[in-house]
């Protein structure tokens, strides 16, 4: 204890003794319980390090606390807990007939909320986060489908997949390599693709010399596949010719690029090996049939 | 100052001579007195008044028909929804909660600037939960001689007994408090009886008992601590005042010199202060009112009431201590006359306060009163923009959310507007309508389209207005939106 009187000011309250512009501060004693809360969270943050994970002492992780608790094991609880939560729900989409899910509101809603975050999480790397699509990968909000837009029909490509090695249910048609195998030469492709143009509704980039040549051409080497009209086979998965819809492109240049090389597009078979389950699967197929373009 | 001047700058930090000893202080404990008077009287019945809000509240019960709580006032935090009698509020409307805590904050800032805080010392939680402990303090351990002499004795048994009984009725106290509480967020008569059966969910006795400590503590034991060292609004408040603003103060002039008054002793130039302590006795926050404005003063007014008592019994006339303003204090000490109350609460500061609280609160009640009961916000889906059909089509999607505020189940009919050409379907429905349940939000994804070669369908942005319609109420809103075509 200082045996100097501590510094005051004229209302005789004790101060620091410093002073600026006049203005003091007051030496006001902390009260002593606001002492003892500060001891008292020092004690609860010892009790915190032995109950719970704390010190990190190897690259393995920290030390483990007594009561065992860690976030790992608290999500795996939320994730269980959710699960448990959803079970019921789920084996009654697993066991619905899929014409059926639609009807069922509550059914429908937990689908397609599923089935979002299943496309989100496999499936848009490819058909894109809107499902909009991208060269070659085809969209899925519009009504144009290669192998059909009925609930069904989706569930079945999401199942198998499209041209894949591991299942062998999977969709598969190969369209031929016109031009480099050599099955037509460089002018009777360009005949084709003139009479493609046409029909297409491309007519005013097309020669019509070229192009009624190509009709002939088209008849003898497309039409088994894309139809003598030209407006595809689902069943083949041969893409219409006479929309407006193209997956690689509809111009001049693009379609003598396909009928030269071809196209040979490959989707994973989601049900091989369980990749996705029953249940995803039905939801991901609810999600895309309501995208705008189920038939 | 100038007697500090040599010590700024040539008194280093570190030299301990200058510091004080004590750096913790422990408390000083206070036993207020018992004081009768008007303030006094007039603090029981609002200290009556809010318990009975508080406690009665969750109580009262509100048809508001099938499927709807009955409960008058009630935060469903699980169904997202305010009740408050006739008024419903959704989450969306939160905008109703903001305005009335910016009404609650400007009420705050009138009342502070008019009348000091009046706040703190007639209506705050902390001052009426610290006067109720008080009181039982007071029906128990008897009145401030006897609460000091027992705080002083040994513990004995006598003193265990008065002790125990009383955390126990406070005990009591903060669970009723703790209990209403959580009345307010669900049926109260279903909580109490799950409640006293034990099924009530954990987080309902968890929160009884955070308040129940939480009350016992703030109230019982850390009562003017909390004023003085955790809440914020003491140090606020300095902005909210000035010299016309009506507090607790002591009119020195009249009192000073003050001295006790003893037989035979020259009472000639002495105030009238007969410095009875009676002030500093009766005050629940241990100060001395007579050493002016200051920080750890609520303005609970009873230092007026115990002093008019003593006035009027030394005969001498009331109001050593009473409301006024530092200019009335600077004017009655130059023998001026002070301004009459009401030109203290009514100056252009407090009206400005009045104005801008009456603005919020006439602004609040329009949007309450012209709010429809139908309600749809639009999420144009902007991934893709749009989507061409294989006809050649142009086609934009929308989120729409809609919200039904009725009780029973209303049709909605969706239409579009703003281009001939545009036309609208609905995903999933037939026809453009859709049934929205009683009080629930719909969440319906709507399509526009545009044929191929349309005006809209070959700019970049045309603008449309989506409408949604409830015959039977009679309703219809609108939200402007864009379509995106396929620009050349």
């Amino acid at each position: 204890m200082s045996k100097k009187k501590p510094e005051q000011n004229e209302g005789g309250v004790e101060t620091t003794g410093h002073s600026w512009d006049g203005i003091e501060e007051y030496n006001n004693p902390l009260p002593r319980w606001w002492l003892w809360t500060l001891y008292a969270t020092i004690i609860w943050a010892i009790g915190y390090q032995i109950a719970y994970p704390a010190w990190p002492i190897s690259r393995e992780g920290a030390t483990p606390g007594l009561l065992g608790w860690s976030t790992r094991g608290d999500v795996a609880a939320d994730i269980k807990a959710a699960d448990d939560a959803n079970a019921e729900i789920e084996s009654k989409l697993a066991s619905a007939d899929l014409a059926d899910i639609a009807k069922d509101p509550e059914l429908n809603s937990y689908a397609i909320n599923a089935g979002h975050a299943v496309f989100q999480t496999w499936c848009a790397q490819c058909h894109g986060s809107g499902a909009q699509g991208n060269k070659g990968f085809p969209s899925l909000l519009d009504d144009d489908w290669l192998w059909g837009g009925t609930i069904e029909d989706i569930y079945y490509t999401v199942t198998h997949g499209v041209r894949n090695e591991d299942d062998d249910d999977a969709r598969f048609s190969e369209m031929p390599k016109f031009g480099a195998d050599e099955l037509l030469s460089k002018e009777e492709i360009e005949q084709v693709v003139n009479h493609v143009l046409t029909i297409s509704g491309q007519a005013d980039k097309a020669d019509p010399e070229l192009a009624k040549a190509g009709a002939v051409i088209f008849e003898d080497n497309c039409s088994s596949c894309h139809g003598e009209d030209g407006k595809g086979d689902r069943d083949q998965g041969a893409p219409n010719l006479t929309d407006a819809i193209w997956l690689y492109g509809g111009d001049k240049d693009t379609i003598r690029e396909t009928v030269t090389f071809a196209r040979y597009g490959v989707m994973p078979a989601w049900g091989w090996k369980d990749r996705l389950s029953e249940p995803d699967r039905r939801a991901v197929a609810t999600y895309v049939h309501q995208l705008g373009g189920g038939e | 100052m100038q007697r500090k001047q040599s010590t700024v700058g040539v008194d280093p930090v570190s030299n301990t001579e200058n510091k004080a000893p004590q750096l913790y202080a422990a408390r000083e404990p206070v036993f207020p007195r018992k004081v009768k008077g008007k303030f006094r009287t007039l603090k029981w019945w609002l200290l009556g008044i809010a318990m009975a809000v508080y406690y009665l509240t969750p109580w009262i019960r509100w048809d508001r028909g099938p499927n709807l709580p009955d409960q008058a006032v009630l935060i469903d935090l699980a169904g997202r929804r305010f009740y408050f009698f006739m008024i419903e509020i959704w989450p969306h409307e939160f905008y109703f909660i903001a305005g009335l805590l910016i009404m609650a904050g400007l009420g705050l800032f009138l009342f502070t600037a008019a009348a000091g805080r009046v706040w703190c010392g007639y209506t705050c939680p902390q001052t009426i939960w610290t006067d109720l402990f008080i009181l039982t303090e007071r029906w128990i351990e008897g009145d401030r001689n006897a609460r000091v002499r027992l705080w002083k004795s040994k513990w004995d048994a006598k003193k265990w007994r008065l002790r125990l009984t009383k955390w126990f009725v406070w005990l009591l106290i903060g669970v009723a408090t703790g209990g209403a509480w959580v009345f307010y967020f669900a049926d109260a008569p279903t909580l109490l009886k799950n409640l006293v059966t034990g099924h009530a969910h954990p987080i309902a006795y968890i929160t009884i008992a955070i308040m129940t400590l939480t009350t016992v503590g703030f109230g019982g034991f850390a009562r003017e601590q909390i004023c003085i060292y955790m809440c914020p609004w003491p140090r606020i408040q300095a902005a909210m005042m000035d010299e016309d603003t009506l507090t607790v103060g002591y009119r020195s002039w009249r009192g000073e010199p003050r001295g006790k008054r003893r037989k035979g002793a020259d009472v000639e130039g002495m105030g009238d202060c007969i410095d009875c302590n009676a002030c500093v006795n009766v005050c629940p926050m241990g100060i001395d009112i007579r050493d002016g404005q200051q920080l750890e003063c609520i303005t609970c007014a009873l230092c007026i009431d115990a002093c008019d008592d003593v006035m009027e019994k030394i005969g001498k006339p009331r109001g050593l201590i009473d409301y006024l303003a530092l200019s009335d204090e600077e004017a009655e000490t130059h023998g001026a006359t002070p301004k009459p109350i009401w030109r203290h609460i009514f100056r252009p500061r407090t009206i400005m306060y009045i104005t801008l609280w009456s603005l919020v609160g006439i602004g609040l009640l329009v949007a309450l009163i012209i709010r429809p009961d139908i309600d749809m916000t639009v999420a144009p889906v902007r991934n893709p923009t749009y989507v061409t059909l294989s006809d050649g089509t142009i086609r934009n999607t929308y989120d729409v959310r809609l919200r039904n505020k009725h009780g029973d189940d209303r049709k909605f009919d969706i239409s579009v507007g703003g281009d001939p050409s545009v036309t609208i379907s609905l995903e999933g429905r037939e026809g453009d309508s859709v049934v929205v349940p009683a009080n629930e939000t719909l969440l319906q994804r709507v399509y526009v389209t545009a044929p191929a070669g349309s005006e809209p369908a070959k700019s970049d942005r045309t603008e449309i207005t989506l409408s949604v319609e409830d015959k039977v109420g009679d309703e219809k809103v609108h939200t402007s939106t864009v379509f995106n075509g396929k620009a050349q």
